[in-house]
């Protein structure tokens, strides 16, 4: 029986601007490079890299950035 | 900052993964705090809040305290009872608190400088009575808040404002002396490691008596900025990451791989009576006797 294709799993990253103080953190310690920083703001660059791992979450100092898994 | 609801498919066969809902222990409106971009105490916050969430206590049951200082902001933005008090006293506030009441759960987040340097002396009489109470040392080797003078806990040859060719001062290991003083539960993390973290501090909630957790965490604007780190990130990597090894990695290390490195866990957890309760005994005792 062959294995069934791995589905997908896709994810939406909120990023909370008024409360993101660019610091950059996110975007150091994402390990698939979803994020960079725009200026004092993180932006996604490529949300497809997500595999919602909440490394971005998790180290943000400011309850800045939240994953979720759509 | 929305609540996810959770929309399982009846053949989903995976758990959707959500984030961590922080909001309902929040104090509405007080985001954004006042923390400078990068700086440790946030990341610190966050494994707080998920700890007590774990331990499934009411909100009204908790009572945090602090002193002065950066770290000393954390109660102005939760949502438990709060005491923020004077610069070094925190202590003898909780001390008091408790013995008012003793059954809030007293949590104290306090800063290297506020625990070991004016409050020093409350500390260790904290540690030697033994009263049931959770204190974070939010440690980033500074004193943040008055612009980066050295702190007991400032390495040697690091600079400050108060050390401006490097500290000459041994520190204190802030682990080290609350286990001289009696305290029975002593652990250390760091921001960097938030998971483990997280669970120090829910250990260290559940244990009854004077629990210790001195948490290794970054302060950019002054020590980053006057040490030559680059960004926050690097901080967490050489500060965090890099100069800290676990209980279990370093039974496996030589003590000249162990130089310079701050272990990480739990270091100490021993019995002894709890205060209150010998303070109630005491109380009954003298009354039978009436
Ligand atoms: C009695 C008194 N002395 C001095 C001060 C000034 N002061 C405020 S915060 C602080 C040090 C804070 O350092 P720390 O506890 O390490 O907290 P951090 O800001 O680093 O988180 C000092 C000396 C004060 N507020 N009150
Ligand atoms: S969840 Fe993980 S992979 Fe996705 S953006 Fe955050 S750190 Fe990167
Ligand atoms: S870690 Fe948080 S505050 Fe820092 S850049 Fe990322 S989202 Fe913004
Ligand atoms: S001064 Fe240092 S400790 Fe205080 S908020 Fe800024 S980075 Fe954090
Ligand atoms: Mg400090």
């Amino acid at each position: 029986m062959a294995v069934a294709e791995k589905e997908k799993r896709t994810f939406r990253i909120d990023i909370y601007e008024n409360l993101c103080k660019g610091c950059s953190i996110c975007v150091d310690y994402c390990p698939t490079n979803v994020l960079a920083m725009d200026g004092n703001l993180v932006i996604v660059k490529d949300l497809d890299a997500c595999n919602g791992c909440q490394l971005c979450d998790n180290r943000c100092p400011d309850f800045a950035i939240q994953v979720f898994e759509e | 900052m929305s609540t996810p609801t959770e929309e399982l498919k009846p053949l989903a066969k995976k758990k959707k993964k959500v984030p961590f809902n922080y909001e309902p222990y929040i104090r509405g409106g007080k985001l954004p705090h006042i923390w400078c971009p990068g700086c440790g105490h946030g990341i610190v916050l966050k494994s707080l809040l998920r700890a007590i969430h774990t331990t499934g206590m009411s909100k009204d049951d908790i009572a945090m305290v602090s002193g002065i200082g950066c770290s000393s902001r954390t109660p102005g933005y939760v949502d438990f009872n709060t005491l923020h008090t004077l610069h070094g006293r925190a202590l003898a506030y909780a001390t008091g608190l408790k013995l008012a009441k003793p059954k809030l759960k007293i949590i104290v987040t306090t800063g290297d400088g506020d625990a070991l340097a004016i409050g020093g002396n409350h500390f260790i009489h904290a540690c030697r009575r033994n009263m049931d109470m959770t204190i974070l040392v939010y440690n980033n080797a500074i004193y943040g808040m008055t612009s980066g003078q050295s702190s007991p806990t400032t390495p040697q040859g690091m600079i400050s404002t108060t050390g401006r060719y490097g500290s000459i001062e041994p520190p204190f290991d802030t682990c080290q002396l609350a286990q001289a003083a009696g305290a029975t539960f002593v652990a250390r993390g760091t921001a960097y490691h938030f998971q483990e973290l997280e669970k120090i501090i829910y250990e260290a909630i559940l244990h009854k008596g004077t629990s210790v957790v001195d948490i290794i965490d970054a302060c950019p604007t002054y020590y980053g900025r006057f040490n030559k780190y680059k960004t926050p990130s690097e901080m967490m990597e050489k500060i965090e990451k890099e100069g800290t090894v676990s209980v279990k990695q370093a039974e496996k290390l030589t003590p000249e791989e162990l130089q310079g490195k701050f272990l990480r866990g739990i270091i100490h957890r021993s019995e002894r009576p709890e205060y209150c309760e010998e303070y109630n005994k005491l109380v009954a005792t003298v009354q039978a006797k009436k």
